[in-house]
């Protein structure tokens, strides 16, 4: 169920803030898409991989064990014709292990066989002969290794305040491993034409361009050599951002050593054990602030574990930093961050991107200072929340369309929040069998966007051209992998060009077809492509309005409306129509547009000084939750959730954002871990590694706030990870409110309540 | 795909004699594997379609259910409403919808886990499991006590080639109220971390007959006979406190994917504790 706030009036629109449904909807629903497993290829082989079964040690030879099983080939480092590194920010992360083995997990050598069966029993048949040197899981020792890398901002010299503040509030948080669990595990399918050289991948992918850019690297061929296509995509979560690079390249390896089509497609176990996670942190806040608590100091020191491998590890830290200290106003400050090397497999993007681990480090130590000081943390919240004009550690100015006081009085006035916060704390010692109840409030907000200067550097570019059947083409490289790139798209097009949804087309992304705009991640899909979008379809539909004057200058000027082009005498003719006429006289129209950042001031990203983000969505939730006082179940029971998502294309697909994202938070925040023993992972299924069921789903109760942001389409700001942020620390203020158990590691599980429960009786 | 075969008697004699091959009925267990396991865990030989394991039925005093009984059909069953509670509490939590309309009660107790839904259940109403085995060309019966069914880490009385036929659950006496909690990973689709069945009655504010069992906590599912004798006598919040710690005392949990062995036992023992406190003081 949801509703809507204004934070703003906004003008009625055609198609804008309506819910229309997606035109991928029925295949979806009836099972009739065709995700990378399901496309029917001639001649088909299937790849397996052989990986590391131990964390760290010296690759001495891996081979066949005995003779190679018919019809099987085998695949090592030493068949690489290029480069042994996936092409990311850099090339570290090794295509095949070489010399050494750095995870459990990492894959060691390829095989490829004509049935799915036959290449699994031979992957059993590769030797991997590994001598095992002593490996590195716990930070503590990780810290005495160089960093994989380190970065440090801030404002003014909170030193000198913390070391005169009467009152100084230290905590220590941490947040474990999550994995990403999309429906559709990853998979690959590579063709290899040897005569060109020419190779195909398809398959389940977040970024074209990114597999793209690491297979010209890897295979060393010119950039028009490789071909890469999307297809239906069952989820990605930040998950099918990196990883989709290195599977895509091992299929491609198989299929130019057999000469055949090769699929790989990873079952969960495998899914699980190979694929990047969300990074581990750990978390030292030291605040100084008043007696009515608001910051006046605030020292931050985060540490990632990034696993064996760097990839995106520097700009998840870079985001984790720059939100570091929250929603909230501190005129000095300190955040200090590295990203530690452990023997695990490399952890990546995911939803969030390192904001979700400080928004539970921020929020955690809000209620601490809250607790210290007896003010309840909603009250705590407001008197530091920003407000427009307000300045961020980066010194950027927060914009007009900062709404953090508006989502917190969303959530406070629909739970009735100080009354029942203060109920609940006054009952925690009646334990008399029957489920105690709390409630818990977080506050956040995400920067929308790549982080600082990537926009400006990849200068991203979309494009829009007439088909001969007169509709107008929308060409950008956005895959839609449940979020509803595939709608919105088409409400911001329609609109943008007056045109209906019937004249237009969206070819699917293919590097063959489309221009390189950029990865579908960062929240940037609708609030930067979709602007792009917006203007490219405006000038190619203003095009053909203007020739359409020239040729009937007496209703002249005309403009296009409703699908029609529409004279000054109110006389009109189908937009299809008059593009075909258009193209009787002109070869072709395309219209190419590259983001233009805003104008004003640049972030430095060397002193990490500037707007790092062009605008930032805002969020509240107030979670429910009962807790069992003897097993110590938590239930969250219902959350109400305020997001200021600048202008809501689609509510409904938007709600549904924001519903999933508070969902896989709670599920972060209460049930999902990773657990290792020295380095493999003992929950490798579905059966261990708990997510949340509908069963364990609180209801929720989302408020749509909107306050438009300029230079989004409409004014729509990216919204797709900012429900990543609130959930975790909602839940676990809920348990404390509820039990007065005090926990700041999440999962928050049974396990670790009645640990702490035991800590605090015996502290008795 | 699963083999059949034309009766229970050659299904029995193909078991005893082909190593690799396994019995399978709803396959919840057994399906779930990776491709990786599936290639090593051999053939399998289908049981749900012989009638010898099918129906619940009143007879004498006792209830028999089918091996291949579903925990569906256990839920939705007038009999085993009336007359088993706790049972149908159990059913209702394994797994989800869909596993609940595969999963079988045979299939669950023959294979064995110590985290088993039903297990402790069929302990507390001192089940007996009838069994089956081919002798030349006939099928003969052998009845094994619950209690002395599984006999260590996964492993059953069952002789090679004998298989569960069913089960005969004694009719409750009068008054004996029964209860089941478990304590899982969430709220569904969860396998336990403790599980606690209860069969027991007061008079007077005093326990008079307490059976209690728990899965999750010991390589078997276990009766807790210590705690059972702590509490029999005593008034009922003494008792529910005595059987609450004797349960913790007579058990080792262990800390594996699930859960700790601290929780665990802890919670083993509020959980004990709660149940019992949960009888009616005087059942008259």
């Amino acid at each position: 169920m949801y509703r809507w706030g204004g934070c703003s009036k906004l003008a009625e629109l055609t198609y804008i803030g309506t819910s229309p449904p997606r035109p991928d909807g029925p295949a979806k629903a009836s099972g009739l898409s065709q995700y990378a497993d399901d496309v029917a290829v001639a001649g088909l082989w299937f790849g397996e991989t052989v990986r590391s079964p131990v964390a760290h040690g010296r690759l001495r030879s891996v081979g066949w064990r005995r003779a190679a099983p018919p019809g099987a080939v085998l695949v090592t480092a030493a068949d690489l014709p290029g480069p042994n590194g996936v092409q990311l920010i850099d090339d570290g992360w090794p295509i095949l292990a070489e010399g050494t083995v750095e995870h459990v997990g990492q894959a060691v050598a390829l095989v490829a066989a004509p049935s799915r069966r036959a290449a699994v029993l031979a992957a059993a048949e590769v030797e991997v002969d590994i001598e095992e040197l002593p490996p590195v899981f716990d930070l503590s020792e990780a810290r005495r290794q160089p960093s994989l890398y380190e970065l440090e901002l801030g404002l003014g010299d909170p030193e000198a305040v913390l070391d005169q503040a009467e009152t100084v509030v230290e905590g220590e948080y941490r947040t474990g491993h999550q994995e990403h669990i999309y429906i559709e595990c990853q998979g690959m399918t590579a063709r290899w034409h040897p005569s060109g050289p020419r190779v195909e991948v398809s398959g389940s992918m977040q970024c074209p361009y990114y597999v793209h850019k690491s297979m010209v690297h890897a295979f060393g061929l010119p950039e028009e050599a490789v071909r890469v296509r999307a297809d239906a995509i069952g989820g990605g979560f930040g998950g099918k951002e990196d990883y989709p690079s290195l599977i895509a390249i091992h299929a491609a390896l198989l299929a130019r050593a057999v000469e055949r089509p090769v699929r790989i497609v990873y079952d969960r176990q495998q899914d699980i054990i190979g694929t990047t996670k969300r990074h581990p942190a750990t978390m030292r806040y030291r605040s100084a602030v008043d007696a009515e608590g608001r910051l006046l100091a605030l020292d931050v020191l985060v540490e990632l574990d990034g696993g064996a491998f760097t990839t995106l590890s520097k700009v998840v830290l870079s985001r984790a930093l720059l939100h570091a200290a929250g929603p909230y106003r501190c005129p000095e400050v300190r955040v200090r961050g590295r990203v530690l090397r452990t023997h695990t497999a490399p952890n990546g993007a995911f939803r969030g991107f390192g904001a979700p681990q400080v928004a539970f480090g921020i929020e955690r130590h809000m209620d601490a200072i809250g607790r210290r000081l007896g003010i309840d943390p909603l009250t705590l919240r407001q008197r530091n929340a920003l407000v427009p004009g307000d300045r961020l550690p980066t010194g950027q100015i927060v914009d007009e369309s900062t709404s953090a006081l508006a989502c917190l009085e969303s959530v406070a006035r629909r739970t009735d929040f100080v009354t029942r916060w203060t109920e609940y704390q006054a009952a925690q010692t009646e334990t008399n069998g029957t489920p105690q109840r709390g409630l818990g409030l977080s506050l956040y907000f995400h920067g929308a966007g790549f982080t600082g200067n990537g926009e400006r550097r990849m200068n991203s570019p979309a494009s829009a051209r007439l088909t001969p059947e007169g509709r107008i083409a929308v060409l950008s490289a956005m895959t839609d992998m449940g979020q509803g790139a595939v709608i919105v798209f088409r409400q911001i097009a329609g609109e943008a060009a007056g045109v209906t949804f019937d004249d237009l087309e969206f070819p699917e992304p293919d590097t063959n077809e489309v221009p390189n705009s950029g990865p579908t991640v960062a929240s940037r899909t609708t609030m930067i492509v979709g602007q792009l979008v917006a203007r490219a379809v405006r000038e190619v539909s203003a095009q053909v309005a203007d020739w359409w004057g020239e040729q009937q200058p007496a209703a002249s000027p005309y403009t296009v409306k409703d699908g029609r082009v529409v004279g000054q005498d109110g006389r009109s003719t189908p937009f299809a129509a008059v593009a075909r006429s258009y193209l009787e006289v002109h070869d072709a129209l395309e219209v190419t547009v590259r983001h233009q950042p805003a104008p004003g001031p640049v972030f430095d990203e060397t002193t990490y000084q500037g707007p790092a983000y062009p605008t930032y969505a805002w969020g509240a939730d107030i979670a429910e939750v009962e807790v069992d006082p003897d097993t110590l179940a938590v239930r969250p029971l219902r959350m109400a959730v305020a997001a200021e998502v600048g202008r809501a294309i689609h509510p409904r697909l938007c709600i549904g954002q924001i519903e999933g994202g508070t969902l896989q938070a709670v599920g972060w925040g209460l049930l999902e871990e990773i657990k290792l023993d020295q380095g493999r992972y003992l929950n490798d299924r579905l059966a261990t590694y708990i997510i949340p069921t509908a069963m364990d789903a609180p209801d929720l109760d989302v408020e749509l706030l909107e306050a438009a942001f300029p230079d989004g389409p409409f004014g729509a700001k990216g919204i797709g990870e900012l429900p990543m942020d609130g959930g975790a620390p909602a839940v676990v203020a809920a348990i404390e409110n509820a039990t007065g158990l005090v926990v700041d590691e999440i999962p928050a599980t049974p396990e670790r309540l009645f640990a702490a429960q035991m800590r605090e009786r015996s502290d008795d | 795909m699963a083999e059949r075969c034309g009766s229970l008697l050659e299904a029995c004699r193909r078991l005893a004699t082909e190593p690799g091959l396994r019995p399978i009925l709803g396959g919840t267990d057994l399906m779930v594997a990776s491709p990786h396991e599936r290639a090593r865990q051999g053939r399998w030989l289908d049981l749900s379609c012989f009638d010898e394991m099918r129906g619940i039925a009143e007879r004498g005093g006792s209830v028999w259910i089918g091996a291949a009984t579903t925990f569906t059909a256990l839920q939705a069953d007038a009999s085993i409403r009336r007359h088993f509670p706790a049972l149908v509490a159990a059913a209702s939590e394994v797994g989800g919808w869909q596993i609940q309309n595969r999963a079988t009660l045979g299939g669950n107790v023959a294979n064995a886990s110590p985290a088993g839904d039903s297990l402790p259940v069929l302990a507390v109403l001192e089940a007996v499991v009838v069994l089956g085995s081919a002798a030349g060309d006939r099928l003969v019966e052998r009845r094994v006590p619950y209690a002395g069914f599984h006999v260590g880490y996964r492993a059953t009385a069952l002789a090679p080639g004998e298989v569960i036929l069913g089960f005969e659950l004694p009719l409750p006496g009068p008054g004996l109220e029964q209860r089941f909690q478990k304590v899982g990973t969430r709220q569904a689709q969860a396998i336990s971390k403790v599980v606690v069945a209860l069969a027991g009655r007061c008079a007077g504010g005093r326990v008079q007959t307490l059976r209690l069992a728990a899965g999750s906590v010991a390589a078997t599912p276990v009766r807790l006979r210590q705690a059972e004798s702590a509490a029999v006598g005593l008034e009922l919040a003494a008792a529910a406190e005595a059987a609450g710690s004797a349960a913790r005392q007579e058990t080792t949990p262990i800390d594996d994917v699930r859960s700790t062995a601290a929780y665990r036992s802890a919670v083993l023992g509020r959980v004990v504790r709660r149940l019992v406190l949960s009888l009616t003081p005087d059942s008259e």
